[in-house]
């Protein structure tokens, strides 16, 4: 499967490490990442691929949302499937 | 990759909007389940819906996990009972109602629906037991839902079972009167009534359906608010456009979440069901886009004519998405579960007789309406006559779901709780109509229903 994992909330240092050593360490892949910053307010769009993720979906989940509470974040992941039936036709 | 402004949109609509799924609601064919013991019968009723609807649940929730969308019910609809236990060796249809109702509370789901009779042309010996059980099967049960069909434009008006319904209103009334008279808001007279309606209170599983079908409803008035606000004093045209891609996005989705469902519980997808369904939360109400097209107040006048555009533009959006259509598809406009149409009520500015005029360009019919106590149950078979009628000329379906609060008159407030809301008591009309319903016998079909 490959999912959106989409991060909003302030701008601070690490946050891009931060949820990049949490994906790295359950082997998911990230295909992409783009990031805005618009007036102090940070937002960043991955897609990845969980395809050799070593932990079920929840638990990846849930590992995301505990990297958003410690910083101040809120983290979602989302299979990209539900985006792609509302914007491509 | 998507564009990261779509991403955002789509997180938006979920978190501001309150765009969800609103139900995945899973047909279940009870036809073999007829046996002339009644108890063998509830077991095998119990048995076959515990069977089936045992991941439904499980299921909805991981599908919400993983696209992160709330899927706000999961919900049950059955072959209609009266033709279950029609074979059955008792006159009390009550413990099938008991074992719906533990059959929903073990699968997890809060409603089941099918508790059920179509008697638009007359009622079986099936029939006219089932509708006897209705009040004291609302009453003793906590998630069953009943539906008696009694008019169709094939078949004309059965004013008999008209006439019937009112007295089983108030009946169920009665007993539900600690809580305001509940059992009457899980219980719907329909004309026209669909076989794939996978919305509470009205689903039932029609004969015409497979052995188990999973139906999906979709939501969405706030996205639709949300989006005519971006287009605030532009011509119709552009309302409508704006509405048809808005509900085009919403119904994508909700095919999306029914084919992963389908797939995931090797069920067959049935329908897409197009509807706005309002809740009484603030931001998810069907009225609230009506005065965002320029109305004041939701009953003024011009509300007809702003719901006939937004219905048919929410069709012509979403038939696009979906692969198969069904269900009710329309605007809902069910009072007391819409917060803007409770506060339009209150300010008694929307009447019953707009709203009756109002469900001639929607779905589905006067929902979930709260009048005086002491309304006579003649006037309620009356008010059900004139809505079965829009249905049957109209070749729509339209729908009846009033609740007579014991005890209460016109101005005061009530309280159902939950996804039911609160509805202020709405004045009818004093004088009787008790001689026209006590005629009985059959209004015919319109003309135009001679189509062959």
């Amino acid at each position: 499967m490959r999912a959106i994992i989409s991060v909003i909330g302030d701008d601070r240092k690490g946050i891009i490490a931060k949820v990049c050593a949490c994906l790295y360490e359950r082997e998911v892949n990230v295909l992409d990442i783009t990031q805005t910053l618009l007036q102090e307010y940070f937002t960043m769009v991955m897609l990845v691929d969980l395809k050799d993720c070593t932990c079920s979906f929840e638990a990846l989940q849930t590992a995301l949302t505990q990297v958003g509470q410690e910083m101040g974040l809120s983290i979602r992941i989302q299979n990209e499937e539900i985006f792609n039936a509302m914007h491509r036709v | 990759m998507l564009n990261q402004r779509d991403i955002l949109q789509t997180i938006r609509m979920i978190d501001k909007q309150h765009l969800d799924i609103r139900t995945i609601t899973m047909g279940i064919s009870l036809q073999d389940c007829a046996h002339p013991d009644p108890k063998r019968c509830s077991e095998k009723i119990y048995g076959k819906i515990t069977k089936y609807a045992k991941e439904l649940v499980k299921t909805g929730e991981t599908i919400e996990r993983e696209m992160g969308i709330p899927i706000v019910n999961k919900r049950i609809s059955v072959t209609p009972i009266a033709m279950v236990a029609e074979s059955c060796e008792t006159e009390d249809y009550v413990s099938f109602a008991r074992a719906l109702d533990q059959a929903a509370a073990d699968c997890g789901v809060n409603f089941i629906g099918g508790f059920s009779a179509l008697v638009h042309k007359g009622c079986t010996v099936g029939d006219q037991r089932l509708i006897a059980s209705i009040p004291a099967a609302l009453a003793q049960t906590e998630r069953v839902c009943a539906s008696v069909n009694v008019a169709t434009t094939k078949a004309g008006i059965n004013m008999d079972a008209v006439a019937q319904m009112g007295q089983i209103i108030k009946e169920t009334a009665s007993l539900t009167a600690k809580q305001d008279g509940l059992g009457c808001a899980k219980l719907v007279v329909f004309a026209n009534a669909v076989e794939d309606n996978p919305f509470m209170a009205g689903a039932f599983h029609g004969v015409g359906e497979p052995e188990c079908v999973i139906n999906v409803g979709v939501s969405g008035p706030g996205v639709v608010h949300h989006a005519l606000q971006q287009v605030k004093g532009a011509p119709f045209d552009v309302v409508a456009e704006s509405i048809k891609k808005t509900a085009f996005q919403v119904t994508r989705m909700g095919q999306l979440v029914a084919q992963e469902a389908s797939a995931r519980l090797g069920v067959p997808f049935g329908v897409v069901d197009l509807s706005l369904a309002p809740t009484p939360a603030v931001g998810d109400s069907v009225a609230r886009i009506l005065e965002e097209m320029g109305l004041e107040t939701c009953g003024t006048h011009g509300t007809t004519a702003a719901l006939a555009l937004l219905n048919d533009a929410v069709k012509k959006g979403g038939v696009m998405a979906s692969g198969h259509v069904g269900g009710l598809s329309g605007a809902f406009i069910p009072v007391s579960e819409d917060e803007g149409m409770i506060a339009a009520a209150r300010t008694g500015v929307l009447s019953l007789e707009k709203l009756e005029a109002m469900t001639c360009v929607c779905s589905v019919g006067l929902d979930m309406i709260a009048v005086p106590g002491d309304t006579a149950a003649e006037t309620l078979s009356a008010i059900i006559a004139d809505e079965v009628a829009i249905g049957v000329v109209n070749q729509k379906t339209t729908a009846v779901r009033l609740i007579p609060a014991p005890g209460k008159v016109v101005g005061d407030q009530v309280e159902f709780g939950c996804l039911l809301g609160s509805a202020p008591v709405m004045e009818v009309r004093k004088p009787s109509s008790a001689a026209f319903i006590r005629r009985g016998g059959r209004i015919p079909a319109p003309l135009h229903s001679l189509r062959n």
